[in-house]
């Protein structure tokens, strides 16, 4: 039914590589966020909370420069990063997945949060009594129990990874096969002649992905109620 | 068997008791707003005591002076909270099964037959506790404190969110397991007859201090 060219495949293909990454790398640091968050008082806890936030509120060219600024090859951690250790996000697929990571990271977090919150300390406590070491308390109890919100956090942050256009094309610009994702791809498409068609195409595909994931996110909400009342 | 001599300040309230008991069950009497769940959290080790001392099966778990506080995870106790606290992820196997994987016990499936049927619990093992009525709740929470094989188990107003049926459902179980389990237990009570059926020893309290210890007819 859609065609789809073997360019357009390259960038939807890269688009999914990028926000897999992305949110895989987001998720454990989502996950000690939201903990941190919900459960613990602590000196500019406010601020941490807003800085989180940033992304959602700053215009994705500002976080995109700020990110060339110190991820580039001449800043100070990337200079550190690609000198020592080999790993060079300018101009690459991995400062794609940077990039979105870094914009969808309040998305993600925030239903982790919430998940985490709803959940009744007294069972903590309880697993305590029965001889449940702190961490044990969490990985048996407290994250079972927000498992769900877990998901939809994931989901919710993996839509918006592979829709990011901003920040990512100020980092690493809009290289076909290398960094140009489903959004640069359609950006480019419609400053061309004669590439409605193909946008055309691209702009399906990125509508049935991002409602997909809203589908999912709200799915997995639902199990976490369930899963609360235990059902 | 336990020994408890603590004080401790709660905002306005003040507790301060002291008594050691060597009965298979101590009971806990006294109003709402006594103390009785402030003394329990406190040998629970929930609650950390201003200044005292608190000794279980001869083992010191806390200590102001000397600055010793066992964290409750290491007390080896057993706690069945009024409000049953299952796990809702879990069902009843994983529930009871729980504590002993949490202490590194060897599985031991005679034990576990025993408290299930001691409590009549089989038939409920693979449901949720979302799926479960009060009275059979709390049979689980009991079967679940037990399993962890504790040195001590504390019962605060087990039978306290349950109405009477419920309650004359579930007493035979707990005069059982004071009978059959040889578990020391600690059993905070307002309720008068409760006491009387189960308890070898009171330790009554009022605001926050104890004002008599004995047999059971300090109860009269």
């Amino acid at each position: 039914m859609l065609d789809i060219s073997p360019a357009e495949w390259t960038a939807i293909l890269l688009s999914l590589r990028v926000a897999v990454v992305a949110t895989l790398m987001a998720t454990p640091f989502g996950i000690a966020l939201a903990w941190l968050l919900a459960r613990k008082d602590f000196w500019g806890k406010s601020v941490l909370d807003a800085v989180v936030h940033l992304p959602l509120v700053l215009p994705p060219v500002v976080t995109g420069y700020l990110l060339l600024l110190t991820f580039g090859r001449r800043g100070l951690v990337g200079g550190f990063l690609a000198d020592h250790l080999g790993i060079v996000f300018a101009f690459r697929w991995t400062g794609a997945a940077l990039a979105c990571g870094l914009m969808s990271f309040p998305l993600l977090v925030r239903p982790m949060r919430l998940s985490i919150e709803a959940i009744d300390r007294r069972l903590e406590q309880a697993a305590e009594t029965l001889g449940a070491a702190p961490f044990e308390v969490f990985f048996t109890v407290t994250l079972p129990l927000a498992l769900p919100g877990v998901l939809a956090g994931m989901v919710l942050g993996f839509a918006k990874a592979i829709g990011e256009f901003g920040a990512t094309i100020t980092f690493v610009s809009n290289i076909p096969g290398e960094t140009q994702t489903i959004s640069s791809a359609i950006y480019s498409l419609i400053q061309t002649p004669d590439g409605d068609a193909a946008a055309g195409r691209l702009v399906i595909v990125s509508i049935v992905l991002a409602l997909g994931a809203l589908i999912a996110a709200e799915w997995f909400a639902r199990r976490a109620t369930a899963r609360l009342h235990g059902n | 068997m336990l020994r408890v001599d603590v004080e401790k300040q709660l905002g306005e309230f003040s507790l301060s008791a002291s008594f050691s008991s060597e009965g298979r069950v101590t009971g806990l009497f006294g109003a709402s707003g006594a103390g009785k769940t402030s003394l329990i959290n406190m040998i629970a080790g929930i609650l950390r005591p201003d200044r005292g001392t608190i000794v279980i099966d001869g083992e010191t778990v806390d200590d102001t002076a000397a600055g010793i506080h066992v964290p409750t995870w290491r007390r080896r106790i057993g706690y069945v909270f009024q409000d049953a606290r299952l796990f809702p992820h879990l069902n009843v196997a994983q529930n009871l099964d729980y504590g002993r994987r949490m202490n590194r016990l060897a599985s031991d499936p005679a034990q576990r037959t025993r408290v299930v049927e001691l409590l009549d619990i089989g038939a409920l093992l693979d449901r949720r506790p979302g799926k479960l009525s009060g009275g059979e709740r709390q049979r689980v929470a009991l079967g679940r404190a037990l399993l962890s094989k504790p040195r001590l188990l504390l019962l605060d107003e087990p039978l306290g969110a349950l109405d009477e049926a419920r309650k004359l459902e579930i007493l035979p179980y707990l005069v059982r397991l004071r009978d059959e389990a040889n578990i020391p237990m600690v059993y905070v009570s307002h309720d008068v007859a409760e006491l009387r059926q189960l308890a070898t020893q009171i330790v009554m309290l009022r605001q926050g201090r104890v004002t008599s210890f004995g047999g059971v007819k300090v109860l009269t």
